[in-house]
């Protein structure tokens, strides 16, 4: 018997997978849910999705899911192990770490969106553009490109630091400027390949200029391999957040940062194991999750599979 | 209509040097269909992107419709002159719909009144709107090719250049774009330069034929000549001869014309 | 010459491949017999061709499921042979060529240890042996300086040149029959016709069988002794290669129809009005349990 609900469903799945779509919204859409079928279907990247949603939900609602206040000293209950009434157990000031976890979520959401923000845009402009124009443009743009290329992300970290002082801000900083020359490259080798097809060929015909080219035809086709790159890269710059929160870089106490937490926790690594366990495997999740959702968009955004 | 003169082309310096096209003369006629025909490397498509601007390093004297072309081009030229590319999977962007990127030149010349002029234009290359929103991949070859020649057409030019337009086509389906191709011509009074390897397809297609081999040009024939069999090189008689099917005697004789 | 003995026998082929969309039947109950003689396997993309060539040689992706009564080389069912067997016949038995030697040569080691190492997986040779060997098929394969040629790199060569390297990497193990497909399609039209005229003589001078698979009618049929055509997954018709333009069937007439003739009209070309009546109707669609 079908009810209303298997009706709608049913439409809904015919107008995605209609043949011949009366609207680019339509033939979009239809592309999309055909890529989230095929996303689906490898489950390890399912769970790493699940898991970053869960961050960003856990980030979203954080006061409401913290039990405690992160920040807010108890002495009396330092060092407390793990419990009913502290999940995680309690630091060195006695702050609960599991509200101190879920509160850091916001940060670790805040440092990789900021550094994905910043450093893919300016590495896709500077490759297409290299890649585009050749020649001396190109000469000068990857020569820069190979100089921040030469950067070692956390000894460029400590200059700046020692520069601007520490602070969250300046880390994210430091992290983006290494971050963007790989994607530069990227864009670059994927831009050089394009240019001689047959389509750039026919869009300039029509007289098309540089930007529109660059825009419209070449920089949606590096998109995939971009995408599947900084998605993969999320996890290497949570763990350079953390290594510099670590280092007392990123992140000041009180600030519940996972680096920082981690950090903190090392003297008492043998008698109160938590301390440093619970926010690494914090960081350990969340950067695993990020390698399997990478892995399953590659399979899902390679222009090769289309047909 | 469209004059060549001495048009040579060299790519590379030093040994890999490659004199690509040598001193490659001949002239169209407006509203006629003039064939290139040659092996690979004989520099047939080189002349065809030196025509179309979309290579610069060219040296020589160019007209169409009396106007000297420089080496590059300006917008009007994209009014006047069209190219359809051989690779009907190449030639589309394999991201935007056909309606986008059959607007695209609509929009880049700024002609106004997109959607109309979309819908004509698929009608006259036999598609309808239904096929406006798919994606290339949704399209067969032959379809392909018809958006190619679509968006080659939207712009009214007066010439289209067609490079190799059905090789990659089943013979099935070769058949119908030739038509289309051939009504088009008729309707619009569009002038062709058509390359191809194939002595059949350059034929049944246009009325003069230049042959070319390792870039120069071997001689100019027309079609009476070819169906005659009337003719002086010794080159274009064993393309002839190869175009009939495999014949282990003749084959035999085969030269090397290097 | 049309060989009597059957080389190969195939009955009851079907390909069917799995995908997103619903399974697509590649190949639908073809059944046929070869000799040592030069067949001709002909249809538009999509007709099946060259997944029939490659279900023989059970080369195809593990989403491919084939099935068939019989696949016998020379009376030996090849449905019945594993993995390890099959390796054996792969070569050794029945060699394949491909279209583009650009795609089928390695691209990172020379062309002499390619068609050497073609030689050493079949016979125990040792290396000056096998490179005589290589260099003796050069020479049949009329590479005018094999020595040179010998320690040419893949992208070093012209693309009829490298089409000759892959016939000799082929034939050298002396298989007994070879499937070619499309193997003349990327060349120029002259340089085909001499790639072909070598085919046929060493074709001939060993008594093998050669299956040759391609889009082109015309060349086929006057290249193969019998022509086999195919539409849909199907076989429309069987003929022996000089009957090709005497053929009373709709398809077949209507493929030579088609074609632009250097001697004909410049009217518009006959169109090909496909009728889904020369198609039977396929059988139920097995689920999973290949019989290969």
């Amino acid at each position: 018997m079908m009810t209303n609900k298997t009706l709608k469903t049913g439409r809904m799945r015919e107008w995605l997978r209609a043949d011949t779509p009366d609207s680019a919204f339509q033939a979009w859409s239809g592309r999309a849910y055909l890529g989230l079928l095929r996303f689906m279907k490898n489950r390890l990247a399912v769970l790493g999705l699940l898991i970053i949603v869960a961050l960003i939900v856990i980030a979203v609602l954080a006061p409401v899911i913290a039990p405690y206040d992160p920040v807010e000293t108890d002495i009396g209950n330092r060092l407390q192990p793990l419990s009913f009434t502290h999940y995680l157990g309690t630091d060195e000031m006695g702050r609960d770490i599991f509200s101190r976890i879920v509160f850091g979520s916001r940060l670790t959401l805040y440092i990789i969106s900021l550094v994905a923000i910043i450093a893919a845009p300016v590495g896709i402009l500077v490759g297409t553009v290299a890649g585009y124009f050749g020649g001396i443009v190109d000469t000068v743009l990857m020569r820069i490109t190979d100089i921040f290329l030469a950067f070692p992300k956390l000894i460029l970290a400590l200059a700046f630091v020692s520069a601007l002082g520490p602070g969250i801000e300046n880390a994210v900083i430091a992290i983006s400027i290494t971050s963007w020359p790989p994607y530069a490259r990227i864009a670059r080798a994927e831009t050089i390949t394009i240019r001689n097809c047959d389509f750039i060929k026919a869009v300039r015909l029509q007289g098309a200029g540089a930007l529109r080219i660059i825009t419209g035809h070449i920089m949606p086709l590096c998109l995939p391999s971009l995408i599947i790159r900084v998605t993969l890269d999320m996890a290497g710059i949570i763990l350079t957040a953390a290594g510099l929160g670590f280092l007392g870089l990123g992140a000041q106490p009180p600030t519940p940062e996972w680096g920082a937490m981690t950090a903190g926790g090392r003297t008492y690594i043998i008698d109160h194991w938590w301390l440093i366990s619970m926010p690494g495997t914090a960081i350990f999740i969340v950067s695993l999750a990020f390698n399997l959702l990478g892995d399953g968009l590659r399979e899902v955004l390679d222009p090769r599979s289309d047909n | 209509m469209i004059v060549v003169e001495n048009l040579n082309v060299c790519f590379g310096h030093g040994k890999a040097r490659n004199h690509a096209v040598r001193d490659v003369n001949f002239t169209v006629e407006k509203g006629e269909s003039f064939g290139l025909v040659g092996e690979s490397g004989s520099g047939k498509s080189t002349v065809l992107n030196c025509i179309s601007g979309l290579l610069t390093h060219w040296t020589g004297r160019m007209e169409i419709d009396g106007v000297r072309l420089k080496q590059k081009r300006n917008i009007a030229f994209c009014r006047k002159v069209q190219m359809v590319f051989q690779d009907p999977y190449g030639s589309l962007h394999p991201r935007h719909t056909i309606d986008r990127t059959l607007k695209e030149p609509v929009k880049i010349n700024r002609l106004g009144d997109a959607n109309h002029r979309v819908a004509r234009v698929l009608d006259e290359v036999g598609l309808g709107a239904k096929f406006r929103f798919r994606f290339p991949h949704q399209l067969s070859g032959g379809q392909r090719q018809r958006v190619a020649l679509a968006r080659a057409l939207i712009l009214n030019p007066e010439v289209v250049l067609l490079d190799e337009p059905t090789s990659a086509l089943d013979v099935s389906i070769q058949a119908e774009v030739l038509n289309l191709l051939q009504d088009l011509r008729r309707e619009k009074q569009l002038t062709y330069i058509l390359v191809s390897h194939d002595l059949a397809v350059v034929s049944h297609m246009c009325d003069t034929l230049l042959v070319m081999n390792r870039g120069k040009a071997v001689e100019t024939i027309t079609r009476s000549q070819l169906k005659s069999g009337v003719i002086k090189e010794k080159y274009t008689k064993q393309l002839l001869v190869a175009g009939k099917g495999y014949d282990r005697t003749a084959i035999d004789l085969f030269q090397d014309f290097r | 010459m049309t060989g009597n003995t059957s080389l190969l026998t195939v009955k009851d082929l079907s390909v069917v491949f799995s995908s997103f969309k619903g399974d697509v039947c590649a190949v639908n109950n073809i059944s046929f017999s070869m000799g040592r003689e030069k067949l001709g396997i002909v249809g538009e993309s999509g007709s099946g061709k060259s997944v029939t060539g490659r279900a023989v040689l059970r080369l195809l992706p593990p989403y491919a499921r084939v099935r068939a009564s019989e696949i016998s080389l020379r009376g030996k069912n090849l449905l019945d042979f594993s993995e390890k067997q099959m390796r054996k016949i792969r070569g050794m038995e029945i060699s394949m060529v491909m279209q583009d030697p650009k795609y089928s040569l390695n691209p990172v080691r020379t062309v002499g240890e390619q068609i050497r190492e073609a030689y050493t997986i079949h016979h125990k040779a040792g290396k000056k042996q096998a490179r005589q060997k290589a260099l003796d098929m050069l020479n049949a394969v009329r590479i005018r300086n094999p020595e040179q040629v010998y320690d040419l790199y893949p992208h070093e060569v012209s693309g009829g040149m490298g089409q000759r390297i892959m016939i000799a990497m082929m034939l050298i193990p002396e298989p007994s029959l070879l499937i070619a497909d499309e193997p003349t399609s990327a060349l120029d039209v002259t340089v085909q016709l001499q790639v072909l005229a070598i085919l046929d003589d060493l074709v001939s001078e060993r008594g093998m069988g050669l299956m040759f698979i391609s889009h082109d009618l015309e060349l086929v049929a006057s290249f193969c002794d019998r022509v086999i055509i195919m539409y849909g997954g199907q076989i429309m018709e069987v003929l022996d290669a000089g009957n090709l333009h005497k053929s009373n069937h709709p398809y077949t007439k209507g493929l030579l129809s088609c074609l632009p003739k250097i001697d004909g009209t410049q009217d518009r070309l006959p169109t090909l009005v496909r009728d889904d009546a020369w198609l039977k109707p396929a059988p139920g669609l097995f689920s999973g349990g290949a019989a290969s």
